[in-house]
């Protein structure tokens, strides 16, 4: 350990401001940019499971409706 | 002699790949980051003329180095992705850049921080300051030219070219402390020759270095997964996949 006391160290010898300002900024840049992919990565797969749902859905509809007009026409 | 490599061209190998790899880039990254950092501030000796400033080159040079180096390596997956027309190649130049941007501001942040108390100023615009500026330039170019394209293939490839013609300033950055005057020092590793620092210095440096490098591979696999992601959101798969990592949630 190059500090005699906790309060040693916090100082950096003076240059508490410009250690800690480079150190903090860093970890939130670095925290920021995981947060953020891991955010895109939950937001991506939730679009993915609507839109495949949506396409689902339109697919069933089309079906559903090639069915009645089927019904339909046999019925006149 | 290169065809076991051709499966990871085909996105859902090279999801399973993604999916493998970051826990072993991520977890060592961190370990090493948080072990460099702590050695750097609280047991590296002082520097006799620096004192306790000095320190910041614990993130300073590992940050500075990499975001050069990641940058080298986005132009070498956009020269694959031009050359070999590789799908995946783009998307591992898009998945690197905004984690080399935000390592290059890093790099440019300590810096300042850096100068202030040493040089007495935080900025001047001399040629290593400029020329990393306009690697950041570069990076958030690259992440701008993608995003302004609808068709991710187009856009691949327009980005693709702004990446290539970056790299001239890579060797730019690097001889710049020795081409021209300049307030920033030169190197103390990056050479060939004994670095010139103490070994209780440098060891706490070159795990950080280690752990910085690992870290940016960890992020650059997330991103590329999501990348894949957006690609392949109508196959069956990534429905497979949805519904495995969403869980019970059915909000549809």
């Amino acid at each position: 350990m190059q500090f005699d006391s906790l309060h040693d160290f916090l100082a950096m010898g003076g240059y508490a401001l410009y250690v800690w300002l480079s150190f903090g900024v860093s970890l939130l840049a670095l925290v920021w940019v995981v947060l953020d992919s891991a955010s895109t990565h939950k937001k991506l797969l939730r679009n993915a499971r609507e839109e495949q749902a949506r396409q689902a859905r339109i697919a069933a509809a089309r079906k559903a409706q090639a069915v009645h007009s089927e019904s339909q026409q046999t019925g006149s | 002699m290169w065809k076991w490599l051709h499966p990871y061209a085909k996105p859902e190998r090279a999801y399973q790949l993604c999916v493998t790899l970051q826990p072993y880039f991520l977890w060592p990254g961190i370990l090493c980051l948080v072990a460099g950092s702590i050695w750097g501030l609280a047991f590296a000796p002082q520097d006799y003329q620096q004192g306790d400033s000095f320190r910041i080159i614990y993130i300073h040079v590992p940050s500075a180095i990499l975001s050069m180096s990641t940058y080298v390596a986005m132009a070498v997956a956009a020269l694959v992705g031009t050359v070999w027309q590789w799908r995946t190649a783009f998307m591992a130049m898009i998945a690197m850049a905004p984690i080399g941007a935000v390592v290059t501001f890093i790099a440019l942040f300590t810096g300042a921080a850096w100068g202030k108390p040493m040089w007495g100023t935080w900025w001047v615009w001399d040629a290593r300051l400029t020329s990393e500026l306009i690697l950041l330039f570069l990076y958030l170019g690259v992440i701008a030219l993608y995003g302004a394209f609808e068709d991710k293939q187009q856009a691949g490839k327009a980005a693709g070219v702004m990446a290539l013609v970056g790299v001239v300033n890579v060797p730019i950055i690097h001889y710049s402390v020795e081409w021209w005057n300049t307030l920033h020092q030169g190197a103390t590793i990056s050479k060939f020759d004994k670095p010139s620092i103490a070994p209780e210095m440098l060891w706490p440096l070159l795990i950080a270095l280690v752990g910085l490098a690992l870290f940016i591979a960890a992020v650059t696999v997330m991103r590329m997964k999501n990348e894949i992601i957006r690609r392949e959101y109508h196959r069956p798969w990534v429905k497979d996949l949805a519904a495995r990592a969403l869980g019970g949630d059915h909000a549809v």
